[in-house]
C-alpha cells in the first residue's frame, strides 16, 4: 500500500510522517508513507494525509497554487472514495468556508464553516493549547478508526493547538467533540473521510492507535 | 481566578501542562538526567524519550551554543528527537530571524522560542506568526523586578542572561507580541531562576492576566507546591522546570500527581504508554 502525505507548504509535515511510519510498523501494516506535493503521487496513493497548520485561507491558497493537486484529490476522495484524513487545518479545509479576515472558501466535503473560538468565560486563552478530553458527540457514535479507543473521562487526552474551530452543518458527522468552555469539534467523519482537530502526531498512543486504525480501515 | 483549578472548570477539560527543559550545548544536555538506568545522560534523545514515556506534556529545548557549527549539530538533534517523541517539542535559543524558525520546524519542532531577536525587533513575532501559524511561535520573556520595596511593582526585560538591562516594561512588552500574534508566553523570572524560591508569582500573573494566550511560567522550581502556585496563584497555563526533574529529584508523575492533589486539572494518563 501507498500513504501520501500531501507537502502543500504548510505544516509539520516530518512529524506526521514519522507517526504514520511508526503506527505502520507497530501495526505491522505494509505501506510506504511518501511525502509529496505530485498529483500522480495522489492519484496511485491507497491512503491520503491532509496535514496543516497556519491560517484556513493560507492553506487553501496553497493547496490550490498545486499543480494538479486539487483535481487529483477530487478523483481519489470524492470518486475513488479512498480513505483521506485531514489533520487541523487539514481538517477544517472540508468545510464549506472559512471566516477568518477575509473568509476563504473550503472544499466543501463535509458542510459547516470555520470560525473563531470565542468563549463565554473571557478568562479561557486562545489559542486552544494543551490536552483535553474527548467525548462522542452523540452517545450512539462510533467509527472504525475508533475501534479499540476508549472514549470519554476514562480514554486517554489529545493534543490539541488551534484557534478556530469547525462547525458541523449535519451533526452526524461531527463524531467527537471536546469541551473548551462550550462544544468544539474534535473529529468528523463521512463515508471514506475524517478528519481531527487535535493532533494524532503528538497524541502519543492515542494518536498512533488512530492512525493505524486508519491505514486499516476499508471505507 | 485560575482556568485549571477542578472545582471552577466548569465545561472546560483542557489540563494545565508540565514542561520539562532541558538546556543544550553543541547537541548535548548541559546538566544531564540523572535517571537510574539511563545510559548517555547527555543524550537529548535519550533524556526526551525518558521524559515521554514519564509522562511530561510537552518538552522544550534551549539551546544555548554560541557556535554557528552548533547550529547543523542542534537541527540534528531535534530531528532525532521527533523521530523518537510523539509529544509536541518546543525548542528556543539563537532564533534570529525566520530562516532559523523554518530550519527548526522543519527539523521536527512544533514551536520555536523567540528571545533576545523578539526584544530587539517585534516585528519578528509577525512575520514568523504569519509565514507558521502563531500557534508555533513562543515569545521567550526573561524579566527582572525593577522597582524598590514600596514602589507599585514593575517588572523589565533582561536579555544575555539576564545581564543586559533593556528598559522594557515586561507586562506592556507582553501584551505587544500577543498582538503581533504569538502563540504562547514562556516568562522567565530572572531574580528567581536557579533559586529554587518558587515562581515570581506576582509578575507571572501581572502577564498572565495581562493577555489572552498561554503563558508558561519558568524560573525558581524548588519543589512540587511552587508549580501549584504557578498555576493557581500565577494563574499560568503550564510550568516549566529544569534541575528539579533532571536531578531526580522529584518525577514528573510525582509533579502532576501532586498538583492535582491540589485541585489542579491534570492529564494523568500520560505514563509510559507507548
Amino acid at each position: 500500500m501507498k500513504t501520501v502525505i500531501i507537502d502543500y507548504g504548510s505544516g509539520n509535515l516530518r512529524s506526521v510522517y514519522r507517526a504514520f511510519e511508526r503506527a505502520a510498523k507497530d501495526s505491522v501494516i505494509d505501506t510506504s508513507v511518501i511525502i509529496s506535493d505530485h498529483a500522480n503521487d495522489i492519484l496511485t496513493a491507497d491512503h491520503i494525509v491532509l496535514p496543516g497548520v497556519g491560517a484556513f485561507k493560507d492553506c487553501y491558497d496553497g493547496l490550490k497554487a498545486k499543480d494538479g493537486v486539487f483535481d487529483a484529490l477530487e478523483q481519489v476522495v470524492m470518486l475513488d472514495k479512498r480513505p483521506f484524513f485531514g489533520i487541523c487545518v487539514g481538517m477544517q479545509l472540508l468545510a464549506t468556508i472559512g471566516i477568518e479576515h477575509d473568509g476563504s472558501q473550503g472544499l466543501n466535503w463535509i458542510e459547516g464553516e470555520v470560525r473563531a473560538i470565542k468563549p463565554d468565560d473571557k478568562a479561557l486563552k486562545i489559542p486552544h493549547m494543551g490536552w483535553n478530553k474527548l467525548d462522542f458527540t452523540n452517545q450512539n457514535n462510533s467509527h472504525p478508526t475508533l475501534e479499540g479507543i476508549t472514549i470519554g473521562d476514562a480514554g486517554l487526552h489529545a493534543y490539541f493547538v488551534h484557534s478556530y474551530q469547525f462547525e458541523v452543518k449535519n451533526s452526524t458527522e461531527s463524531i467527537l467533540t471536546t469541551d473548551y468552555g462550550q462544544k468544539i469539534t474534535a473529529m468528523v467523519a463521512k463515508d471514506n473521510l475524517i478528519g481531527t482537530q487535535f493532533h494524532p502526531e503528538k497524541s502519543q498512543k492515542l494518536g498512533l492507535d488512530l492512525i493505524a486504525n486508519f491505514l486499516n480501515w476499508k471505507p | 481566578m485560575s482556568n485549571f483549578l477542578i472545582e471552577n472548570q466548569g465545561n472546560n477539560k483542557l489540563k494545565a501542562r508540565v514542561i520539562p527543559c532541558l538546556d543544550v550545548r553543541d547537541g548535548r544536555v548541559v546538566k544531564g538526567v540523572n535517571f537510574v538506568g539511563l545510559k548517555d545522560a547527555g543524550n537529548p534523545v535519550e533524556c526526551a524519550k525518558v521524559y515521554d514515556a514519564a509522562g511530561a506534556d510537552e518538552l522544550c529545548f534551549l539551546d544555548i551554543t554560541a557556535s554557528v557549527e552548533g547550529r547543523g549539530t542542534l537541527l540534528n538533534m531535534v530531528s532525532q528527537t521527533a523521530e523518537q517523541c510523539f509529544m509536541p517539542l518546543t525548542v528556543g535559543g539563537g532564533v534570529r530571524a525566520v530562516e532559523d524558525v523554518r530550519a527548526l520546524l522543519l527539523a521536527g519542532a512544533d514551536k520555536v522560542g523567540i528571545n533576545t531577536s523578539a526584544v530587539k525587533r517585534p516585528e519578528l513575532v509577525a512575520e514568523c506568526a504569519e509565514k507558521f501559524g502563531n500557534q508555533c511561535i513562543v515569545v521567550a520573556i526573561d524579566a527582572k523586578r525593577v522597582s524598590q520595596d514600596g514602589e507599585p511593582l514593575r517588572w523589565e526585560i533582561f536579555t544575555h542572561g539576564g545581564r543586559t538591562k533593556t528598559g522594557i516594561d515586561a507586562v506592556e512588552f507582553a501584551i505587544k507580541v500577543a498582538d503581533f500574534g504569538a502563540g504562547e508566553i514562556l516568562l522567565t523570572s530572572m531574580d528567581r531562576d536557579g533559586t529554587k524560591s518558587g515562581f515570581n508569582i506576582a509578575l507571572t500573573r501581572a502577564i498572565a492576566d495581562a493577555v489572552n494566550i498561554p503563558v508558561i511560567a519558568s524560573g525558581g522550581v524548588g519543589n512540587l507546591d511552587h508549580l501549584v502556585e504557578g498555576i493557581i496563584d500565577g494563574h499560568a497555563s503550564a510550568v516549566l522546570a529544569a534541575s528539579i526533574f533532571h536531578f531526580g529529584d522529584y518525577s514528573v508523575e510525582q509533579a502532576k500527581k501532586h498538583m492535582h492533589s491540589k485541585g489542579i486539572a491534570m492529564r494523568l494518563d500520560g505514563y509510559a504508554n507507548h
